[in-house]
Formats: structure tokens, C-alpha cells, sequence
């Protein structure tokens, strides 16, 4: 089981983050998990092979300050949540503006759970034609 | 430092010839137990569905009436989870695809 | 005066679409920034619509060439959260295969560094090398890359005596084939001409910027998740391997001494095989989160998954090494000459497709 070590909030995500770095923490990685009204971001963090994880609620809309100017490891990671959720990440080291992994026809927000929004799978008859279930139908791009 | 260290080496491969097959002409025996194919036998098989439930790739449909067991080959990834749930034991995995 | 260079997405040396764009003053590179999306497939998406026994399948194949261990962090995910005890037997053998796995990966990537220098030779030598490791793969579990033997609670498949006594003849002959191979990536003039004092970067740099794997033991730090002695990692006796200097020949070492380690531990682990069952049943569905790290050939993988109580899992996160891997490669390329580029790129070993996933 994930051990939630610490919760953040806006205000001392930064502050935080800095102190566990100069403690000699090692950037592991952040996950977005969409909670439906909220999003949960984890922020993974290694130090003796042990992983600690900072999590910060996220109301769906408002901005995220991005860590990279103090970690630039996060860059990467950030702009692949900006990509796939839709978050906009405020003041990254270096931003690809949405279409990091993503071409510029690719749905957006892609991973969100809203219906309509994102990718659909698509079942097979078995004989090689394939149909997409009529409720939810990919927005192809545009939002 | 040392210059064409690896110079023995290819005058080995100079005498000794190609590692390679001369394939298709010649083709090395499948190793058993290889998967390569997957094939039904339809006598046994009850159409339970089982196989379809399983299957990762949705390479397979079953359709209880009228009796239809359908493989798309192309989509198959051949993992074998439909060899294993299959109740009857009327799948299987051959080695390889078959000679044309 | 500066100028912009694109370097791939289709390069000759690079074997996956990636793109780095750089900027040159003459031939030094000023900065260089990475442009990736060329093979997204959405995997983590396409995790939340199957159920959660599909997805091993799925997993494998987020990467074609160290598949059998990211089956092995999903599946060590799952039974994390079900409390599945997995047999003695499973557990050597995962290591046997993800053994087999980090040494054929080594080997491609030894191989692909060469050819990026030049030393064509070498490169086909160590290729012709790594088919024994893939017929020990074949012969055990019927496929070369796409094992498929892990399953949530054990592995699918077992090895018999007479299929050891093959794997062991292998590992003999990549022994005595390897040595030679091995004496001249360590030796030769050509080689060191092109590796030494390329791409540096030291190890406090390296752990700040989140360096895993060969790319962070290279440069003398002592990070090695097989340490905590998941699977039988625990019970098999083995050191990281470090180097100290940082650069593109320091990682190559780290990923020859690994190849050694890793014939070793594969020898261990068959001696050590245990009897007994091959599987646990189980019933029910995942909830809850996990989060798993595995040491995969290029660094440690992660795993973050939840699950919700019922056959769909809520979530899956993958955080693959070359991810991890990407900000130390910018820095490392920052001041190398245009050629040493290619050669940079290679010595972390990147994996484009685990990467966009």
C-alpha cells in the first residue's frame, strides 16, 4: 500500500518540496489521478530506497505552480500533465504549451473522466470491422 | 589503448563462414512449446465465450446462436488466455505458422 | 553566431522517433531541448478500460525490450494490494527471466552505442552475442521478447531441468563470446577515443536532476533498486555496480559489469530453484493505491496504480526510466561537440516508446 506522507496546499507546495530537496530527496515523479470534482497530485520523492509522496488537491480550473524552477526534473513530468489533464501549470522552465505528447489534432484532455472529453475504446465484431460505442463518441480534437 | 583488438575476431569470422541461415531455404526447428499459431479444435468447443472474455486484444468473438467462433489473426497477440480459460481444452498454441 | 539544428526525429543512430533540438554555436552545443509524442499510444488510458488480468498483457508491451519486467512491477503492484503471497518458485523465477531480459537489453544497447560510434563490427558481434540470450528466452517461455510468463500471482510457466541445463549451456557460450566482445569496448583505442570524458556529468547533478540507473551508478552513486529485495533479489548475494567518472564510457562499464552480474545472478537463482507451486489463486478485485518500483535495465521503473473495488483499475501510472532520464541528458549534451551527440543519447540507453507510453 501507498503511504501518503505529507498533504500540501497551494501556499506550502513550494516551501515543502524545497525543504525535502535540500534534505537530499530525489525526484521521483508526480501522478494526476482525476477525482472527478478535484484532481489528486502526488508528488514521489525517493531517499534511501524508501518513497515519500506529497499529495495536493487540486480544484478542477484553478492553475498549478510548477515546481520545476526548483526541481528541474518535474519539467518533463509537468508538461505531460499539462498534455494529458488539461492543468494548466504556471511558470515552467520550459513549456511546450500543451502538446508535449500530444500533435496538435490529438482530443484533449485525453485522460480526463468527463464524458465527451478524452478517447473511447472501440469493440471489434471479430471480423476486423470495428465500431466505437454510440454514447460516448471521441471530440476529435476540438473543445 | 590498444589498436584492432577486435581484429581476431574478424578474421575468425572470415574463416568460419556465415552465422546466419540461409533462410527460408533453411529453417531452424521450433523450440517446444513455442506460440505461434492459435488453433481450435471446433468439435469440442461448447461456445461458452470463455476464450473471448479473456482475451486482452479482443481477437476473438463467440457467438452462442447460431454456433460462431470467430479469429482475427492479426489482432491476436498470442499470450495463450484463452488456452488457459478455455473449459473444454479445445485451444491451443502451435509452434510457428504453418507451412503454405 | 548560433544556429538551430533539429536533430532526428529520424536519425541513422537513434532507433526511435525522438527529436532534440539544438543549438549550436560552431560545432558545441548551447542547449538542447526535446521534442517527444511521436509514438503517445495512450497505454495508461487504455489500462482504465480493460480489466485488470488483461492489462499484464497490455503492460508488456509498453516496452519491446524490457517487457518482462514491466509485467513484473504490474503484477507486484496488484498483489500488493489483494495481500497475495506469491510461491518461492514464482519468485526465483522472475528473477531468472528479468535476468535474462536486463542482459539481452544491455546487449542491444552495447551494440546500438557502437554502431553509433562507427565500429560496425562490434556492433554485429555483439548482436550475434545476444541471440543466445534470446534463445534461452525462447526456449523457456516460447517467445523471444513478448514473454508473457508473469501472471498476477506467479508466472504462467516453468522451467524444467533439461530447459535450465539449455539456459545454463547458453549463458556458458555468451560467457566466452562476451569476454572478447567485452575486452574490446574496455580496450580499444577507437572506442575510448569516442567515449572517455564525453557527455559528463557528476553524481550530485545526477541524482538533482533525477538520473536512475546505469546513467546515476555511472557516475558513483550507489542506487540500485533491486537492493530492497523484491522477488528473490533479497535472498541472492550482489553488489551494485558503480563507476565514478561520469561519462558516456563510465556508463558503458556500468552496463558491461552489469551483463556479468546479471549472468551470475540467472546462474544463482537456477541453482537456487526452488520447489513447488507455480501460482497463487486468488479471488476478488483490486482496491486501494500501491506504488512499486522495480530495476528495470535502464533505471528504476514506477508503478502507481488504484484500484476501486471492481475489475477496472481507476488509474495506472507508469514512470519509465529514460522519463527519468531525459533532464540529465540535456544537461550532458550542454558544451559536447555535434558528433559526441548521437553517442551521448545512446549511453543513457533511451527507450522512446516507454517514455510517451
Amino acid at each position: 500500500m501507498m503511504q501518503i506522507n505529507e498533504t500540501l496546499t497551494l501556499e506550502n507546495q513550494l516551501e515543502k518540496i524545497g525543504s525535502l530537496l535540500l534534505q537530499g530527496y530525489r525526484f521521483v515523479t508526480m501522478t494526476v489521478v482525476d477525482k472527478g470534482e478535484e484532481f489528486d497530485i502526488f508528488y514521489h520523492f525517493d531517499l534511501d530506497y524508501k518513497l515519500t509522496t506529497l499529495q495536493l488537491a487540486l480544484k478542477k480550473g484553478s492553475e498549478l505552480p510548477s515546481i520545476s524552477g526548483i526541481c528541474f526534473a518535474a519539467v518533463i513530468v509537468e508538461n505531460e500533465i499539462q498534455d494529458l489533464f488539461g492543468i494548466t501549470v504556471s511558470g515552467l522552465a520550459i513549456d511546450y504549451e500543451k502538446h508535449f505528447l500530444l500533435a496538435e489534432d490529438a482530443p484533449a484532455q485525453p485522460f480526463c473522466r468527463v464524458p465527451g472529453v478524452g478517447v473511447t475504446a472501440v469493440t471489434t465484431d471479430g471480423k476486423g470491422n470495428m465500431t466505437a460505442p454510440a454514447a460516448a463518441v471521441s471530440n476529435g480534437g476540438a473543445q | 589503448m590498444r589498436l584492432f583488438s577486435i581484429f581476431k575476431d574478424i578474421l575468425g569470422n572470415l574463416v568460419k563462414g556465415p552465422v546466419t541461415r540461409n533462410y527460408p531455404a533453411v529453417k531452424r526447428a521450433p523450440f517446444p512449446g513455442e506460440r505461434g499459431k492459435l488453433v481450435i479444435e471446433e468439435e469440442k468447443c461448447i461456445f461458452c465465450g470463455m476464450c473471448a472474455r479473456k482475451c486482452p486484444s479482443n481477437a476473438l468473438k463467440v457467438i452462442r446462436q447460431p454456433k460462431e467462433w470467430h479469429f482475427e489473426q492479426f489482432r491476436c497477440i498470442l499470450c495463450g488466455s484463452c488456452v488457459e480459460a478455455c473449459p473444454k481444452k479445445c485451444l491451443k498454441l502451435l509452434p510457428r505458422l504453418p507451412e503454405e | 553566431m548560433s544556429m538551430l539544428v533539429p536533430f532526428g526525429p529520424q536519425h541513422p543512430v537513434l532507433p526511435e522517433p525522438l527529436q532534440l533540438r539544438l543549438e549550436l554555436n560552431d560545432e558545441k552545443v548551447v542547449s538542447a531541448v526535446p521534442v517527444v509524442g511521436y509514438v503517445h499510444r495512450g497505454l495508461e488510458k487504455l489500462a482504465e478500460q480493460k480489466d485488470f488480468i488483461q492489462d499484464t498483457f497490455l503492460i508488456e508491451r509498453v516496452c519491446g525490450i524490457c517487457s518482462f519486467m514491466h509485467s513484473m512491477a504490474y503484477s507486484m503492484g496488484i498483489e500488493e494490494l489483494m495481500g497475495i503471497q506469491i510461491p518461492d518458485r514464482a519468485r526465483y523465477l522472475r528473477v531468472v527471466w528479468a535476468e535474462l531480459h536486463r542482459m539481452h537489453s544491455h546487449l542491444l544497447a552495447l551494440g546500438l552505442l557502437a554502431d553509433a560510434f562507427g565500429f560496425e563490427n562490434l556492433f554485429y558481434t555483439i548482436w550475434k552475442i545476444r541471440e543466445e540470450i534470446m534463445d534461452a528466452m525462447e526456449c523457456t517461455t516460447g517467445a523471444r521478447v513478448m514473454l508473457g510468463s508473469c501472471c498476477i500471482g506467479g508466472v504462467r510457466k516453468d522451467i524444467s531441468p533439461e530447459q535450465a541445463k539449455f539456459v545454463l549451456e547458453k549463458l556458458a557460450n555468451f560467457e566466452k563470446m562476451f569476454k572478447r566482445s567485452s575486452e574490446v569496448l574496455m580496450g580499444d583505442y577507437s572506442v575510448k577515443e569516442r567515449l572517455v570524458g564525453v557527455g559528463v556529468i557528476d553524481g550530485k547533478k545526477a541524482y538533482e536532476l533525477g538520473a536512475v540507473g546505469p546513467s546515476l551508478r555511472g557516475s558513483g552513486i550507489a542506487k540500485d533498486h533491486r537492493m530492497t529485495g523484491y522477488a528473490a533479489y533479497g535472498e541472492l548475494g550482489f553488489e551494485p555496480v558503480v563507476e565514478n567518472d561520469g561519462d558516456c564510457y563510465a556508463r558503458t562499464m556500468v552496463r558491461v559489469r552489469e551483463l556479468y552480474q546479471s549472468m551470475n545472478l540467472v546462474r544463482e537463482a537456477l541453482a537456487r530453484l526452488p520447489e513447488g507451486e507455480l501460482k497463487t489463486p486468488f479471488k476478488g478485485n483490486p482496491s486501494g493505491e500501491a506504488a512499486v518500483r522495480v530495476e528495470q535495465p535502464r533505471g528504476e521503473v514506477l508503478y502507481y496504480m488504484r484500484g476501486n473495488g471492481s475489475d477496472k483499475l481507476d488509474r495506472l501510472r507508469i514512470r519509465t526510466p529514460t522519463f527519468a532520464n531525459i533532464a540529465p541528458l540535456l544537461t550532458m549534451l550542454v558544451g559536447c561537440n555535434l558528433p559526441d551527440v548521437a553517442v551521448i543519447i545512446l549511453s543513457i540507453d533511451p527507450c522512446i516508446s516507454c517514455t510517451e507510453r
